[in-house]
């Protein structure tokens, strides 16, 4: 019964994703605006496989959002016009610096551990802020394009053809999920959970903690940086705001609001977070206050986050 | 050769002197039960042989090995397995989970991200033994949380005994349950010691439970061994009984 309800609602999810291009112009949306939504999707699910699935909480994950966007944009602008190859090395920039401040910082708990993922998190953004000829500063490093895909039997133009992005993206997206999803249903998986849990009992059944939150660090950190890849795709630009410390926090309220303990509240935090900004920042700028104002109104009510609220009803 | 022992094992917090210089021999098959009044080291004690704390001075020896500065998990790994006083378990997750988790990493599963069918079909049968062994079977998928506190010790215990231990560390097992959830306590660490033959060191507060089980009884007072023995030598102790066990189990 669970498991049935578990597989529509993935069906539901699958569905909606697969048609939005179709359907969001109707409702006063358009595509590029579906495409973000994946983009920060992806990024907060994998803030989350850390935070809901491993129950450490981070708040340096722009960080590895940042290089794995400067790292796309470096490779665009300056070394090889390719999606591909940018796509890659993005992705093993931010994983490799995850990777190496990772030992420094698993040992540290709770408050502890989010303020050294702030404080390595903030050295990024000042080295891109100040860095100008390389990352062009506060400027950001534009004048560089994102490439149409080749793949020898047809051509999937990403760069003119927005449709094409998103379908892209979400393919992208399926992969990083699905792959999260697989390792969480694996015994490395469940290891995590006990960790989540009860942590003592994780280490008193002989589970190597520190280094078991490594490796799901690095896991968040790799998903992360491909968010961040994506992010500098679709926007064809990169600036100092992506790896800064309130772009942590933006992935965390998407991953609360929608309900950490769910797979997929995140995604539907992040829908409600973008939409949310792009609706209101068109009245006003203070559009944050709104943001804000919900996620302390579910925070209250619904500690759960709004997807884990409907399923206690659906399931009660 | 004895599986566990402790030589001349202290513990100091500051000026406290939790634990005094104390020696334990545990053969193997034994049931011990270490007894004492409220602030005698038994919790400090037993810390110290799962790692949970370091000694101030003394060694432990397991199975001829000196663990004194092993890491609590690598105890487990070689054979040292522990439930706690307030029970420590998964609560969110169902009673088959906890101890599907507990299986998976005594098998060595714990880093592996695929499992074959012909592994899963195992770690679940071993699941399915350890529910009827413990009987939890109707409750398996349940929420531990939800449980009655005698199930969740129950559960616990079961985790533990999941890791396939040598030796079986169990504070307090039966503290804060009624009548019934001792007696169901108590038969379920009996079979663990006579059928499956496991070496096991509890503490225990309720003298019933204590003098039903155990081989042999270690008694402290502030830190201190006071009494060594079988549950008659202790019994008949003038020292104890003026210290700690008093009228009722004469």
């Amino acid at each position: 019964m669970v498991n049935l309800n578990a597989r529509t609602g993935d069906a539901i999810v699958w569905l909606l994703l697969l048609t939005a291009p179709f359907w969001l112009p109707l409702t006063g949306g358009y595509v590029e605006l579906g495409t973000e939504i994946l983009v920060y999707a992806l990024a907060a699910m994998a803030l989350n496989f850390l935070l809901g699935y491993t129950g450490v909480l981070s708040f340096g994950h722009a960080a590895y959002f940042g290089l794995g966007a400067y790292g796309t944009a470096v490779i665009m602008k300056y070394v090889y016009e390719s999606t591909p190859v940018a796509m890659a090395f993005g992705v093993m920039l931010g994983t490799a610096a995850a990777a190496i401040i990772g030992p420094l910082i698993v040992r540290l708990r709770g408050v502890y551990f989010a303020m050294c993922t702030i404080a390595f998190g903030q050295v990024f953004y000042f080295i891109a802020f100040q860095w100008r000829d390389f990352t062009g500063g506060d400027d950001g490093l534009s004048a560089w394009h994102r490439e149409p895909l080749h793949f020898g039997f047809a051509t999937l133009d990403i760069l003119n053809n927005s449709k094409a992005l998103y379908f892209f993206t979400l393919t992208v997206f399926a992969v990083a999920v699905g792959i999260m999803a697989f390792l969480l249903r694996s015994p490395f998986g469940r290891t995590l959970l006990a960790i989540r849990e009860n942590e003592r009992r994780a280490r008193f059944l002989g589970i190597p903690v520190d280094r078991h939150i490594w490796m799901s660090w690095v896991v968040s950190c790799a998903f992360v940086s491909l968010a961040g890849v994506m992010y500098a795709l679709l926007n064809d630009f990169v600036d100092p705001r992506a790896l800064r410390w309130d772009q942590s926090g933006n992935f965390v309220i998407m991953a609360v609001l929608g309900g950490m303990r769910s797979f997929w509240g995140p995604l539907l935090g992040a829908a409600i977070f973008i939409v949310l900004r792009d609706y209101v920042s068109s009245h006003t700028e203070n559009w944050m206050s709104f943001v804000g104002l919900i996620f302390v109104v579910v925070v209250m009510f619904f500690p759960r986050g709004l997807l884990g609220m409907v399923r206690r009803r659906l399931t009660s | 050769m004895s599986l566990l022992r402790v030589e001349n094992v202290s513990k100091h917090f500051g000026s406290l002197i939790a634990v005094d210089n104390i020696s334990m021999m545990v053969e193997p098959g034994e049931l011990r039960a270490v007894i004492g009044p409220n602030g005698a080291g038994k919790t400090t004690f037993f810390n110290m042989i799962s790692g949970f704390l370091t000694q101030t001075s003394g060694n432990i020896i397991f199975d001829g090995e000196d663990i004194s500065k092993l890491l609590p998990a690598r105890r487990v790994w070689r054979g040292i397995a522990r439930t706690f006083q307030i029970t420590e378990v998964f609560p969110e997750l169902s009673v088959s989970e906890n101890l599907r988790i507990a299986v998976e990493v005594a098998s060595g599963y714990r880093t592996r991200i695929w499992q074959t069918a012909d592994a899963d079909d195992e770690v679940k049968a071993r699941v399915v033994d350890l529910l009827q062994m413990g009987g939890l079977s109707e409750d398996a998928d349940r929420l531990v949380g939800e449980l009655s506190h005698g199930d969740q010790r129950a559960t616990e215990i079961m985790m533990a005994l999941a890791l396939k231990p040598r030796l079986l560390l169990l504070d307090e097992p039966t503290a804060g349950m009624g009548d019934q959830e001792t007696y169901d306590v108590t038969q379920l660490i009996r079979r663990l010691h006579r059928d499956e033959k496991l070496t096991i060191v509890l503490i225990e507060h309720d003298m019933r439970v204590v003098f039903h089980l155990a081989d042999r009884i270690m008694v402290l007072a502030e830190g201190k061994m006071l009494a060594e023995g079988t549950p008659k030598d202790i019994a008949a102790n003038d020292a104890v009984q003026a210290a700690y066990l008093g009228k009722a189990a004469a």
